[in-house]
């Protein structure tokens, strides 16, 4: 439910502030995302970059990196993600607690990248887990993943504690665990996980 | 190698064993009573080298095997490769060891440029000697902010670095249009010639980086923790290191005398005086201590060159750089990386691509003696043992 953005703007005058509960849900969440250590290719030099002092991830109050997954709220696929690593990177992210956000950073997150053609590279991550920020960029610039901090947050705003568009955390049918790829006789198994992903169709 | 000082009296073999795998009988017996806690360190694991595991068997703090697990990065660098042209080949070797991707360009350049015959302009051969000791000053000074992050020191000095890292980075984006992945070199030269504005820039910057290695100096060579933590900590002998084929700063901390800009005398580098720093306690202290004396010699360098330079092309007009069909044969380029001996050992059939690619990675090889600098120390030492050894897991899985 909305206030009133005349009656806001006149309480506030008068030393009375009014907000509505998901607006200071979504305020508090927005401004502290850590994000979890983990880099995985040459993006995560850029992720480091990002961190330092001419970029300053802090000012969006997401510097505080944690070693494990069950204090971080967001993890960002930096670099390739290999047929070895994609099973270690799906049971990291079952292993963070909601609600939890992806950035794929990197052409090779989001597509394999100039690796794509190699029998080993997975072809995206977002074939596995749930992404909600990819950047392009081989690697990304540091003003691209402050770009997608800004995209990730302007997306925690926007959502809902109740009725359709809320969160999956606050979903209770919503897909918790995500089914973690075994390496297979000749491939990954399953190829896909067909509750996050499905076989783009062509339309030519 | 005649100036090695080998000791007649110590096999290396029995020193510390061959590294063969789990399976071998430990070479440090444990003392206590129960069983040995086994500790797979890795793939997420909180120090900064990517993804790489360590198996570790602890007898309470003390390691009693170590065994490392990589192939978390291959990328089929390798056989990619050897289905596309050599100059399409060029913007990979960017990513095979991503803090430095210069130096792996200019490998790969002089190796094709063995097999096809080619000559570069003298312009050319100053500008690749600048931006490999730009490069490599830049991975010193990243390697020991990522040494000093692994022993706690969470923050201050790899801040430090990466302020000086990212001066170089200008200074590559300027010039090629990229920060991290250059894609520079070509076969017979380098892709565009800087503009004077570039070099003036060069030298404000390479004349304010003597100033940061005073300040890490200041700041880290004699701090107590630092010395506690990593004097007597990770000793690689000598003997060990030849054997093993480790190159490049590990090498020189181990004291062994062996410097590829000095022995091959490749590109323009015995053009330059400077000098090579050895160790001689062949510990992490030591190789932490190369590093930064490695990287003033790397500003001396850069001075001379940089006074140097002279004017002309930045490529050869008669060089070929796509579409050619080398004659067949095999050629095998090598420099001396930041990280070690980085090789391209290319086999061509005649085609326009090359029959068999092959890199000679520093990082992979440092590592295969990872084991026994770590064998009976405390669990905690292996991670700045690790960070030592400065590896890139793009290079070492490919």
């Amino acid at each position: 439910m909305a206030v009133d953005e005349g009656l806001k703007i006149e309480l506030g005058k008068q030393g009375v502030l009014v907000t509505s509960l998901q607006e200071l849900y979504n305020w508090g969440r927005r401004n502290s995302i850590w994000p979890m250590q983990f880099g995985l290719a040459c993006c995560a030099i850029e992720m480091i970059a990002t961190t330092m002092a001419r970029y300053d991830l802090a000012r969006f109050g997401a510097e505080v990196f944690r070693p494990s997954p069950r204090q971080a709220d967001m993890m960002i696929i930096s670099g390739t993600v290999t047929k070895k690593m994609a099973p270690q990177v799906v049971r990291l992210y079952n292993q963070m607690a909601e609600p939890k956000y992806v950035i794929a950073m990197g052409a090779c997150a989001i597509s394999g990248g100039p690796f794509k053609q190699g029998y080993n590279v997975l072809k995206g991550i977002d074939r596995y887990i749930p992404v909600d920020v990819h950047i392009p960029g081989c690697p990304p610039r540091p003003e691209a993943l402050l770009d997608a901090f800004i995209t990730l947050q302007k997306k925690i705003d926007g959502q809902h504690l109740t009725g359709e568009g809320r969160p999956r955390h606050l979903d209770a049918e919503a897909q918790g665990e995500f089914p973690v790829p075994v390496q297979g006789e000749h491939d990954l198994e399953p190829a896909s996980n067909p509750g996050v992903w499905t076989v783009p169709v062509v339309i030519r | 190698m005649s100036n090695l000082p080998v000791d007649e009296a110590i096999d290396p073999l029995t020193v510390t064993g061959r590294p063969d795998g789990w399976n071998r009988p430990p070479l440090i017996e444990p003392d206590g009573e129960g069983e040995l806690l086994e500790v797979a360190m890795g793939p997420h694991h909180p120090s900064t080298h990517g993804v790489f595991r360590m198996d570790v068997a602890l007898d309470g703090e003390r390691v009693i095997r170590l065994k490392p697990v990589f192939g978390y990065l291959h990328r089929n660098h390798e056989k990619i490769a050897e289905g596309i042209s050599y100059l399409a080949s060029m913007p990979y070797t960017d990513r095979l060891d991503y803090i430095c991707p210069l130096t792996n360009n200019w490998a790969y350049a002089l190796a094709v440029e063995k097999l096809t015959g080619q000559e570069v302009p003298e312009r050319a051969e100053y500008l690749r000697v600048i931006l490999g000791e730009l490069t490599r000053f830049q991975n010193h000074a990243s390697s020991i902010g990522f040494l000093i992050q692994e022993m706690g020191a969470s923050g201050t000095p790899l801040m430090y670095a990466f302020r000086e890292r990212e001066k170089i980075l200008d200074l590559f984006e300027e010039l090629t249009g990229a920060r991290m992945m250059c894609n520079y070199m070509r076969f017979g030269g380098c892709r565009v010639d800087p503009t004077a504005a570039w070099l003036d820039k060069t030298r404000k910057v390479v004349a304010g980086l003597y100033g940061f290695t005073e300040e890490v100096d200041r700041l880290l060579s004699g701090n107590e923790i630092l010395m506690a933590r990593t004097q007597g900590v990770g000793i690689l002998r000598p003997e060990l290191a030849v054997n093993a084929g480790v190159t490049g700063p590990m090498l020189r901390a181990s004291g062994v005398n062996y410097d590829i800009r000095k022995v091959d005398g490749y590109s323009i580098y015995n053009r330059f005086s400077f000098k090579v720093p050895l160790g001689d306690h062949w510990d992490v202290y030591d190789r932490y201590m190369i590093r930064l004396l490695e990287m003033r010699e790397s500003i001396k360098i850069l001075e001379q060159a940089l006074k140097d330079i002279p004017g002309g092309p930045v490529m050869d007009p008669k060089a070929k750089i796509r579409g050619f069909r080398p004659k067949p044969g095999e050629a095998y380029g090598r420099i001396e990386a930041p990280k070690g001996e980085l090789g391209f050992y290319l086999i061509s059939d005649g085609g326009p691509n090359p029959y068999r690619y092959r890199v000679r990675p520093p990082s992979l090889i440092n590592l295969t003696v990872l084991e026994d600098m770590a064998l009976g120390a405390n669990m905690a030492d292996v991670v700045l043992i690790f960070g030592s050894v400065d590896i890139v897991l793009g290079e070492v899985d490919r």
